[in-house]
């Protein structure tokens, strides 16, 4: 029986010529990831082990992103504690304030996560560096110790969905709209444990970007990673970032999968996620009450890229964000800013009226930057819509595409770009 | 290994975010940090909860963050063992890496109800509802996971085989 790209990078990692979904195996790994929020944790389970050294300093990466330029004493006490163990343990892969982005924004943009690499984060966006052709996944913090000490994680062997991408998408339409059309079709949990594998000639008419994006929310689905085949863009991006080998699986021709779906891009409409289950979708032309909003989040690990504040940008030039609604930008990492900056998008975002800030996860998990009151409504390019998850337990997130942010950030409710035209 | 307790009982996707909010996260103190436990669906879990309760609950529990200050949390607050449908997959690895004990059984999950005394026997996997007089069998845990939790952990494993391979 044949392999699936995931369980080929996984038996590569793990010294084996085959692997079967279910099988228990302990893989070497490429990168091990944690941010200001689980790795003070982790150090704390490290120093439980009685093994004080790193298996490899360029090998680890530690970004500061989730509650900095500090919130509060106690999120500056935690990047403290980070700060101070890359320093003792000479971690090469430590970003703080000023060279720090958004974890899953900033590591393939410098070049550290590959097509062919076995990666774990203490952060379940993790999942993001399979747009490449990576093995990637989130643990937790204990597992991140453990992996700094030993190099090693144990993996329950996933079994897979197919996902057959074909056609091409429609003017308006992004990564975010696929994936949350795929999440509403299957559910919250209708990856569980599983690899989600994409496949299909519709991807080629997908950017990094866009690929970024769907890989990103696999976890949004319960899967255990999503993964894209590697092709030209793949190598092109990988060629402009990184100076690391890389290695291009693909799945066996008869390799088996649980399930296969087949997304054709050009049926696909502006799609949003409703409070409070990435689940709870509907396209735009199903929403038949006007959904009035207070707040518009654009950025975070899930759409604050280049093509993201692009696409933002064009919808918000020369228009005024409405009375009443905040409209917050967030480029992902210090170079997608500048790059905003050098194409004139931050005027563009300032002279509508919206706010730019420094890369920072901040009110995507209602840390800061944009926290809701009782009663409020969000629309964000974010990743969860969780009851509490922006703000009080009363405040509603609602998920979608920059393009349908922006467009809802001028027009005071959530509405389809193409309303403007 | 035995876990005796009164049951809380939640629905489906019960989310990280709200088993411990973000807003919490920055807390270190695992016990200030456990007394926001459940805090944006049930304020009154902290108070209710003693030593050695049970949590129940549906499909896809501890959906979401990665958050190992989840399942600390729970444990943190008293809770003996977490039976549910299924778990969400980094939830289930956290609560075997920190010795939280969870079982998986719809059935269990579906007939249990809040307020019930439930036993649970590890070594079988055997869940007994004591108010209602049935019982449940839980999926075991793969030989490999039995060790890690037998060690109290991921860290005690580790350091217990670096020590054998001395």
């Amino acid at each position: 029986m044949g392999m699936t790209m995931t369980q080929k990078i996984l038996a590569a990692h793990a010294g084996l010529d085959t692997v079967t979904a279910g099988q228990l195996i302990e893989a070497d790994l490429d990168l091990v990831l944690g941010n200001d929020i689980t790795t003070p944790v982790a150090v704390r389970e490290m120093d439980k082990m009685k093994h004080d050294s790193v298996f490899h300093k360029d090998k680890i990466a530690l970004v500061m992103d989730h509650f900095i330029p500090n919130k509060d004493i106690k999120s500056a006490e935690n990047c403290k504690c980070v700060r101070d163990f890359a320093c003792r343990h000479e971690i090469t892969n430590y970003f703080d304030v000023g060279q720090m982005g958004i974890e899953h924004a900033l590591l393939p943009e410098k070049g550290l996560t590959v097509a062919g690499d076995a990666i774990i984060g203490a952060d379940s966006h993790t999942c993001t560096y399979g747009a490449l052709g990576a093995f990637s996944t989130g643990v937790g913090s204990t597992d991140m110790a453990a992996g700094m000490v030993t190099g090693k994680a144990w993996f329950k062997v996933p079994s897979a969905i197919r996902f057959n991408i074909t056609g091409e998408p429609a003017r308006w339409i992004s990564g975010k709209d696929v994936i949350l059309h795929i999440i509403g079709m299957i559910g919250v949990d209708g990856a569980l444990y599983k690899s989600m594998e994409f496949t299909g000639d519709g991807i080629s008419h997908l950017t990094m970007d866009d690929r970024f994006t769907i890989a990103n929310m696999a976890i949004e689905a319960g899967a255990k990673n999503g993964i894209f085949p590697v092709d030209d863009q793949t190598i092109q991006y990988m060629q402009e970032h990184s100076k690391r080998p890389y290695k291009a699986y693909e799945a066996d021709a008869d390799a088996e999968y649980d399930e296969e779906y087949t997304i054709n891009l050009s049926e696909l409409k502006p799609t949003i996620a409703f409070p409070h289950l990435p689940e709870n979708t509907k396209t735009i032309d199903e929403i038949k009450e006007p959904v009035k909003i207070d707040q518009a989040v654009i950025g975070s690990c899930t759409n604050g890229r280049i093509d993201d504040l692009r696409v933002a940008a064009s919808i918000l030039k020369g228009r005024k964000v409405a009375p009443n609604v905040r409209c917050i930008v967030i480029p992902a990492t210090q170079t997608i800013y500048l790059q905003a900056m050098e194409k004139g998008l931050l005027r563009t975002f300032i002279e509508a009226g919206a706010v730019v800030s420094t890369p920072t996860c901040g009110p995507c998990l209602g840390g800061y930057m944009g926290i809701l009151a009782a009663g409020e409504r969000c629309i964000s390019t974010t990743n969860r819509n969780f009851v509490g998850r922006m703000g009080h337990v009363d405040s509603e997130v609602y998920l979608a595409s920059p393009a349908v942010a922006a467009a809802s950030a001028v027009t005071g409710q959530i509405s389809c770009p193409c309303e403007l035209e | 290994m035995n876990a005796k307790g009164q049951v809380f009982k939640y629905g489906d996707n019960v989310d990280t975010d709200v088993i411990i909010p973000a807003r919490y996260l920055a807390i270190q103190d695992q016990k200030e940090l456990a007394e926001h436990c459940m805090e944006d669906i049930d304020t009154s879990f902290v108070k209710n909860v003693k030593s050695g309760d049970i949590m129940v609950a549906g499909k896809n529990f501890g959906c979401g963050s990665s958050r190992e200050h989840a399942p600390l949390v729970i444990k943190v607050a008293g809770v003996s063992c977490v039976i549910a449908e299924t778990f969400a997959r980094i939830f289930y690895r956290n609560a075997i890496n920190i010795g939280l004990p969870i079982i998986e059984c719809a059935e269990a999950a579906k007939g249990i109800e809040a307020g019930d005394e439930v036993e649970v026997d590890f070594d079988s996997g055997m869940i007994y509802d004591k108010t209602k007089n049935t019982q449940y069998k839980g999926q075991p845990f793969p030989e490999f996971m039995q060790k890690i939790i037998r060690s109290e952990g991921l860290v005690n494993y580790i350091n217990q085989k670096q020590q054998e391979t001395k």
